[in-house]
């Protein structure tokens, strides 16, 4: 399987090249954290308001970021001129995708665990009660950011404007995961059954579109 | 040129026509009054725009197989006039809704989608003046059209199934539309629906000829340019 094990080096590359520095990582930690703060000064929420809202705001906080995070994407490598090879490299330029929106999945997670006992302080939500159901929700909705996302970033790459483009692009695109995400989390606290199921499911159904979407058309992305 | 003529006094006539029938021949709905009448409009011309933005979706998918500049001309002219009926009908409805419901806007599903659907496009076309080659842009657009309109279905039902918190205000128009109205009024309602659909292929074809000039212009500019 050519395209699982061009994948894996693959992945190892971007998250080599992001431990070695770890600048993404810290400045996504720190915007969310900002964001979170400002949100809180902006409309002062008492205790009952920030649990109704504070899940929507965090996962406002985590598209902001991610929208900023996934700029480097392939902009890093337009700029080192290695886009080329990579695509000389392996036999299906999926896989390049894939491990890119695995990579940018992985640090979406990794923000979003760090960020996780600010925002319960912050917020007096109790994320514990619920945490498994919490980790699949924000990992299925972190995996639709990437997929999505990694996707726009190659296409925002190679056009002028590029830091404004992408989360213009991205943002209205990822309407579905906001609002299924921040309802389903709301519910999560509010121990409401109901939501969470359905929820989940569509949050998978919106990943199973957008990955089939960019495996079909993903080579006609990184073409020049 | 006189075929073209005729297509667009055609459409024209047509949606003068579906003006009168709105005004004149449409009997006057029991609880809303005169103001329902500019459902006739506003229904229609989402509808066209909707049917607008399949085509730009074929187009697109056209394009990505075919790699034919004429279907970036198509997908292009598209959704310029899916945009312009989409903008009416974010106009309009307002201008409804403010007397019936005693409010300008609300988050409802059908709003909220349709709102999304006219940024996405509008993205789509923002994304065209950012990319300078024509391959690269058509390319591009092309596959930001096609994630779009993926995209729709999914804000629709995301949006319907969990933020819809009031209740469900009576919109007309939608599937099974002619089920609770009064025939006189889906015949006119059709009849406006086929007359806005008439103008938006109109103005298509005429965005079509438009940006068919411009290519061969564009191209003519830069043989002159290398010699």
């Amino acid at each position: 399987m050519s395209l699982f094990s061009n994948t894996a080096v693959l992945l190892s590359k971007e998250l080599r090249t992001e431990f070695r520095s770890r600048e993404l990582l810290t400045t996504t930690v720190v915007f969310i954290l900002v964001v979170l703060i400002l949100f809180s000064f902006a409309i002062s929420p008492t205790t009952e308001e920030s649990r109704e809202f504070g899940p929507g705001l965090l996962w406002l906080a985590i598209l902001f970021a991610a929208s900023l995070m996934l700029q480097p994407c392939f902009l890093r490598e337009q700029n080192n001129d290695t886009l080329s090879s990579l695509r000389l490299a392996v036999s299906d330029p999926f896989s390049i995708f894939l491990a890119k929106l695995i990579a940018n999945t992985l640090f979406l997670l990794l923000t979003e665990l760090i960020m996780l006992p600010f925002f319960a302080i912050f917020y007096n939500v109790p994320v514990l009660p619920e945490f498994h159901w919490l980790l699949l929700v924000l990992s299925l909705g972190s995996l639709g950011i990437s997929i999505a996302g990694t996707a726009l970033s190659a296409i925002s790459a190679q056009a002028r404007m590029r830091e404004l483009l992408l989360p213009l692009l991205l943002l209205p695109l990822l309407t579905p995961v906001l609002v299924v995400s921040a309802t389903v989390t709301v519910s999560l606290f509010e121990r409401v059954p109901i939501v969470k199921g359905k929820g989940i499911a569509f949050l998978g159904v919106f990943d199973v579109v957008f990955l089939t979407a960019l495996w079909l058309f993903g080579e006609y992305l990184l073409e020049e | 040129m006189t075929k073209r003529i005729i297509f667009g006094g055609v459409a024209i006539l047509l949606v003068i026509a579906a003006a009168y029938a709105a005004f004149f021949i449409a009997p006057e709905e029991r609880t809303m009054g005169l103001i329902q009448r500019i459902f006739y409009f506003h229904a229609a011309t989402a509808w066209a725009g909707e049917m607008t933005f399949f085509v730009c979706f074929v187009a697109n998918l056209l394009y990505v197989w075919k790699r034919q500049p004429k279907y970036d001309w198509l997908s292009v002219s598209s959704a310029e006039v899916g945009l312009a009926c989409i903008t009416v009908v974010l106009i309009t409805g307002p201008i409804w809704a403010h007397p019936v419901w005693g409010i300008w806007w609300t988050w409802d599903a059908r709003l909220t989608s349709t709102f999304v659907l006219w940024l996405l496009y509008v993205s789509y076309l923002l994304l065209r003046t950012l990319v300078e080659e024509p391959d690269r842009r058509a390319m591009l657009s092309a596959l930001f059209g096609i994630f779009a309109f993926l995209d729709v279905p999914l804000v629709f039902f995301s949006i319907r199934w969990w933020r819809t918190q009031h209740p469900q205000p009576v919109i007309m128009g939608g599937s099974g539309s002619g089920s609770g109205l009064d025939p006189t009024m889906s015949k006119v309602f059709f009849f406006s629906v086929l007359a806005m659909h008439m103008l938006a292929a109109f103005l298509i074809v005429e965005r079509y000829i438009l940006e068919k000039m411009k290519s061969e212009l564009d191209f003519l500019a830069r043989e002159v340019e290398t010699q």
